[in-house]
């Protein structure tokens, strides 16, 4: 049976899960990142808990780009070193549907284990019981969008030197609407108001970024491929 | 006549253009931004309520203008660089980033002048102001990511690409950062709002639109020195640079 388009890109889904599976330690650094950088802002701002209430939606959201944006470069970095992504290039199936399949995966690797470990923090944070389910909804909607605007940056800065910072640069201006939204719909619910603004606003950006950015990043690939 | 058209798209030929046309666009900026100025600075009234200070708008608002311009310069040559394969268009917009980011900074740095007087402090975090910055950014990623590769031709497909999505984000970050502001804190773009709501005086008007179009011709003039540089400098191994450069083909 020759391969679908369906069953080549979950056969790309698998493999990056099987990889990640195989080096856990890949996996979790980021996650240690996400956790040290809440535990150093009690330290740097004092522990009132007043204070730490009112920062703690816009830590987390800053902790979980930078741990998204620090993670990007496993997203293509080994493929291209070992050639597999010019396979992937040279596949009869589109280029964006596999790069899709490939984000979808560090997804799961890195934004979904945020979303899961982020409570723990929130609560180091004095983040009120009430706005968690708000933090959870926001970042699952959220962390797709870091992880798909970061692959463009990933992509353009393939096998260049300086690449971890440069990939900071082009890709946190773009994780500023994100940002506002995330933390926006955070501290509305911590202080009592309707967070479904914020919300839509984020999944509208979800639905936006789903439909534009495989083309983008597969057409960055192209061109750092060439 | 096609021949005539599409004479210019090749560089030797542009780089002819380029230099005839610099002096005269050189010229013409010179003499608006004299009007500008002078109309701006002597004959324009003093503001009811701002004094003098408003003046800085005549160089902070064109500057403005023109960062946001040659961002929109800079993403459309870059897109046709990118579909058509156009050397020119390539070179423009690599050499249109410093120029954006320095009008971006030039904004910045009147702004924050302009803010201490009128809103008592350095740095509001004003959503025009704060969009500005982001828009800083945007450029500053640019030149970065075309600085950090070597083959010219990936360094403006790359660029370009990255404008592109810039572009594409452009209104979401403007209008995110506006939704964030008015939610935090009062608005307080009231004391410059420039020539939205409120009627402009013509007095103050005129020199206003006269600086925009002295920095827009700027922009073309600095455009056009930092073209044909770029030319001579990616076409150097070929015979018609050698024979200028004075060397041996």
């Amino acid at each position: 049976m020759a391969p679908t388009l369906f069953s080549t890109s979950r056969s790309v889904f698998l493999r990056d899960l099987t990889l990640a599976a195989r080096k856990p330690a890949d996996m979790i650094t980021p996650l240690v990142f996400f956790s040290i950088v809440i535990s150093l802002f009690p330290l740097g701002v004092g522990p009132e808990p007043a204070l730490l209430r009112t920062l703690a939606p816009g830590v987390l959201w800053v902790a979980a780009l930078l741990a998204t944006m620090l993670s990007l470069s496993r997203l293509f970095a080994s493929d291209y070193a070992d050639g597999t992504l010019e396979q992937m290039l040279m596949s009869p199936q589109p280029l964006s549907a596999l790069v899709a399949a490939k984000i979808l995966a560090h997804w799961v690797t890195t934004g979904l284990p945020l979303v899961l470990l982020s409570p723990v923090l929130a609560i180091q944070l004095q983040l009120p019981t009430a706005a968690m389910p708000t933090l959870l909804l926001a970042l699952l909607l959220g962390t797709p969008v870091l992880s798909l605007l970061g692959s463009v940056g990933a992509a353009l800065t393939l096998g260049l030197r300086g690449g971890g910072v440069l990939v900071s640069l082009l890709v946190l201006p773009l994780y500023t609407p994100i940002l506002i939204f995330g933390a926006g719909a955070v501290a509305a619910s911590a202080t009592g108001q309707n967070p479904e603004a914020y919300l839509s606003l984020l999944g509208a950006f979800l639905i936006m970024a789903l439909g534009f950015v495989p083309f983008a990043t597969a057409a960055a690939l192209r061109i750092s491929l060439d | 006549m096609n021949i005539i058209n599409y004479k210019y798209a090749a560089p030797r030929n542009f780089y002819r253009l380029a230099g005839t046309l610099t002096p005269w666009f050189g010229l013409i900026t010179a003499v608006l931004l004299g009007i500008g100025l002078y109309f701006g600075l002597f004959v324009a009234p003093a503001d009811y309520q701002q004094g003098e200070s408003y003046r800085i708008m005549f160089i902070h608002v064109p500057a403005a203008w023109m960062s946001m311009f040659v961002y929109m310069m800079l993403a459309g040559s870059g897109a046709v660089g990118l579909i058509w394969n156009i050397k020119l268009a390539d070179m423009l917009a690599t050499v249109s980033a410093p120029i954006g980011a320095s009008f971006t900074f030039l904004a910045l740095v009147t702004g924050s002048l302009w803010g201490k007087p009128m809103w008592g402090t350095w740095w509001e975090w004003d959503a025009r102001l704060t969009s500005e910055l982001l828009l800083f950014f945007l450029y500053i990623g640019f030149m970065a990511l075309q600085a950090a590769i070597d083959d010219p031709r990936r360094a403006s497909r790359a660029g370009a690409l990255l404008a592109l999505v810039g572009v594409l984000n452009i209104p979401v970050i403007h209008f995110s950062v506006q939704w964030w502001n008015t939610l935090h804190q009062p608005a307080s773009i009231s004391a410059i709002n420039k020539i939205g709501a409120p009627a402009i005086h013509p007095s103050m008007l005129y020199p206003l639109l006269i600086m925009a179009l002295a920095f827009t011709l700027f922009y073309f003039t600095v455009a056009l020195m930092r073209m044909r540089a770029e030319i001579l400098q990616r076409e150097r191994h070929t015979a018609w640079v050698g024979e200028i450069a004075g060397g041996k083909a």
